[in-house]
């Protein structure tokens, strides 16, 4: 006998309390060998407004196209949470993480995804999480990714991130969340 | 290459996106439609954790602090579980709540209850072989929200769950059985199937009550992760 997985509830407005502990923006291994880049954003409410009271949670692979797992070498401090972030907006409604470009990773039917990052948004006033992904700017994968191929052309550009400059080593990116309305990102039924 | 796939969410066991009487979500829950994603490598992987990432008393809410909390001591336990009723081990499991008074440690809250000097109200740790996970904690209180005038939200805990892979993720809140204020919650009634909404609350459990030190509550917790029948496709 099956039974179905319980319920989700909105994770509300006080998760801080809960989530601080494991709060990471800087997702960089030490050692960690690949392209450093670092994403910037906003959450926006069909309003237009701001939205400070949410937090992501970001999931890719290394640079090879592989994802952690309990095999994986731990980082100092124990933790084995390469490729995990998880950053709250500030009052601004803004996020930022510091990361490695991930690689290419297959999709079933055996072609491969362009490189990107599994995006879940909690809030107040989300009753179960939104899910999205992060693609990357000017990348040759992104024309045959199987998933990018799913989404109705004139909405594909909500899902691929921005150039916004260079900091050193580091390409830094620009990427909003617009939860509804004018330029509503995509997000996926999973 | 073999591709999984998980069993989709039978209708109406989980809450919409757009539910009018929860306020917030009406500026919140996308308008478009949700493409529907094939589950790749993305989605079944997820993060791992260990006994690292967990304090020695993480679990017990009542520890943390040079003195005692007030209010009920409760033991919050039960297993963490498949679709199948298997066990998931090393699953992460988080918890934040208010104290007895009704108020959370955060900043936002501004409830005129008193906040507790021996009470943060966060906890944390990793279900065993056998998928269980135990809480030693106070009994939150109800609290006071704008939703709607004279709008409480019933005495709950608030969980987080990590299993095996990014589709496992939960985030839900237990309820307490009894609590008058259920029927009149949006949060708790915007799951439109009965069954699903009477999971979410626990049960009182003699079995974990320790005599004269803490009452307890049970609240088993499925986790999605159930594989469709694999389907082979060319390497």
């Amino acid at each position: 006998m099956t039974t179905p997985p319980t319920a989700s509830q909105t994770v509300g407005p006080f998760f801080h309390l809960g989530f601080v502990y494991l709060e990471r923006e800087n997702l960089v291994p030490e050692g960690a060998v690949g392209e450093r880049i670092a994403i910037k954003g906003k959450v926006l409410d069909g309003e237009g407004n701001v939205v400070p009271d949410a937090v992501l949670e970001v999931w890719h692979t290394d640079s090879t196209g592989r994802y952690f797992d309990e095999n994986s070498p731990c980082e100092p401090g124990g933790h084995r949470l390469h490729g995990f972030g998880r950053i709250e907006t500030n009052d601004d409604g803004e996020f930022r993480f510091t990361t490695i470009k991930p690689g290419r990773v297959r999709a079933p039917d055996g072609s491969l995804q362009a490189p990107h990052i599994v995006v879940t948004l909690f809030s107040r006033g989300l009753l179960k999480p939104l899910h999205s992904r992060i693609y990357f700017p000017d990348e040759a994968g992104n024309a045959d990714d199987p998933v990018l191929k799913l989404v109705p052309p004139g909405r594909r550009s909500t899902l691929i991130a921005a150039r916004s400059g260079e900091n050193g080593s580091q390409h830094l990116l620009h990427w909003n969340i617009v939860m509804q309305g004018n330029g509503e990102t995509v997000f996926f039924d999973c | 290459m073999r591709a999984a796939s998980y069993v989709r969410v039978p209708a109406g066991t989980q809450p919409p996106y757009d539910y009018p009487p929860y306020v917030s979500t009406s500026k919140r829950h996308p308008k478009q439609p949700l493409i529907l994603l094939p589950h790749t490598s993305s989605e079944l992987t997820g993060p791992v954790f260990g006994h690292s990432d967990i304090g020695e008393n993480d679990n017990d809410l009542t520890r943390q602090h040079s003195g005692e909390p007030q209010g009920e001591r409760i033991i919050v336990s039960g297993r963490v579980l498949d679709e199948e009723g298997r066990p998931i081990p090393n699953a992460l499991v988080e918890i934040w709540q208010t104290n007895a008074a009704g108020r959370y440690r955060h900043r936002v809250d501004q409830h005129g209850a008193p906040l507790d000097p021996n009470f943060t109200g966060c906890g944390r740790m990793l279900t065993d072989r056998e998928g269980r996970y135990r809480f030693v904690t106070i009994k939150p209180g109800a609290y006071p929200w704008q939703n709607h005038p004279n709008a409480w939200r019933p005495a709950h805990i608030h969980f987080s769950l990590f299993g095996a892979g990014l589709l496992s993720r939960l985030v839900t809140q237990m309820y307490f059985p009894g609590d008058p204020l259920m029927p009149f919650d949006p949060v708790l009634n915007s799951i439109p199937d009965e069954n699903a909404r009477s999971r979410l609350i626990s049960h009182f459990d003699w079995n974990t009550t320790i005599p004269g030190h803490a009452l307890g509550y049970h609240f088993d917790i499925v986790l999605r992760g159930r594989l469709a029948t694999p389907v082979e496709v060319p390497a």
